[in-house]
């Protein structure tokens, strides 16, 4: 049977889809948060080098990646939006920024964190801090562009511009280590494979799925919400039992 | 006690309340967040709507 994925390109469509959704990626984020700190916590054991600190890893690491990955989606939905005029691709990408944003600092928090005790410093401006620095400035940028100008469609194309131009930081950020001598190590897991322990493997892998299904549910939580405020003079809202009560 | 002194003496105490619990505070502030804007917004569609019937 084939489905019709452009039936779900609409709002009034994903919007019922959306909140049918959130609950099979907020439960499974639940558990494999909780499965996560305990092996990150309890079984992964303790490193040679770094000793305990080493555990910081384990939300750093997914929130980097992660912080990257949905600045790109971000960016291919916002130039979705720009090339098609499609309305929810916009919706998604003005979604989907907020929560790149907070990965972005929590990166950058627990990036200083682990600093202190194996560099003996919370910061230098080296090439991979400083551009993943300048991704949480995109990612602010493109929230206060958006908010600063009324009109919902003109806000989405200045942003949508930022966006598209920003996403060449991303690939910055990824090689910085490699191109420029930096203070931060260059990358444990690679395509070819990885020299990390197992449980650790497993732990930081939980851990990844963890905030990629949770920022999943927030992302269509909000995408709701803003889908409500722009949609809200149409008449497919007003027949909405939420709506209705 | 100077803080590098601390954290090594207590290295999992600084990281589950440096990074984890900041981390989950984050996303706990993150999902109110949520919730509350979309009562806001449901609020506001209510009105219009209670508005438009009044006209």
């Amino acid at each position: 049977m084939a489905i019709n994925w452009f039936k779900y390109s609409s709002p009034t469509t994903f919007y019922g889809l959306a909140g049918k959704m959130i609950p099979w990626f907020a439960i499974p984020a639940v558990i494999l948060f909780a499965i996560g700190l305990y092996m990150g916590f309890f079984v992964a054991p303790v490193d040679a080098q770094q000793g305990e600190f080493y555990r910081i890893m384990f939300i750093h690491v997914p929130t980097s990646i992660l912080s990257m990955f949905f600045y790109l989606i971000m960016a291919g939905y916002a130039a979705l939006g720009l090339i098609f005029n499609t309305r929810l691709s916009a919706m998604m990408a003005s979604a989907i920024a907020p929560t790149g944003a907070l990965f972005t600092l929590i990166s950058l928090w627990t990036g200083a964190l682990w600093g202190k005790p194996m560099w003996g410093t919370w910061w230098i401006w080296d090439a991979r801090m400083t551009s993943q620095l300048i991704l949480l400035f995109l990612y602010l940028g493109f929230i206060a562009l958006h908010a600063s100008i009324d009109e919902p469609r003109r806000a989405d194309r200045a942003a949508a511009l930022l966006a598209i131009v920003g996403s060449v930081n991303v690939p910055i950020i990824y090689f910085s280590v490699k191109w420029w001598n930096t203070l931060h190590q260059g990358s444990t897991i690679k395509f070819s494979g990885t020299s990390m322990q197992i449980t650790m493997q497993h732990t930081l892998l939980a851990m990844t799925l963890a905030c990629w299904l949770y920022a999943i549910a927030v992302v269509l939580a909000r995408v709701r919400s803003i889908i409500l405020e722009r949609e809200r003079k149409t008449d497919w809202i007003s027949e909405l039992p939420e709506v209705k009560l | 006690m100077s803080l590098d002194i601390w954290m090594r003496e207590n290295p999992l105490t600084y990281v589950w309340f440096g990074s984890y619990a900041v981390a989950l505070l984050i996303f706990a502030i993150e999902i109110v967040m949520v919730v509350r804007k979309r009562k806001i917004t449901l609020q506001q569609v209510h009105l219009m709507r209670d508005a438009g019937d009044e006209e």
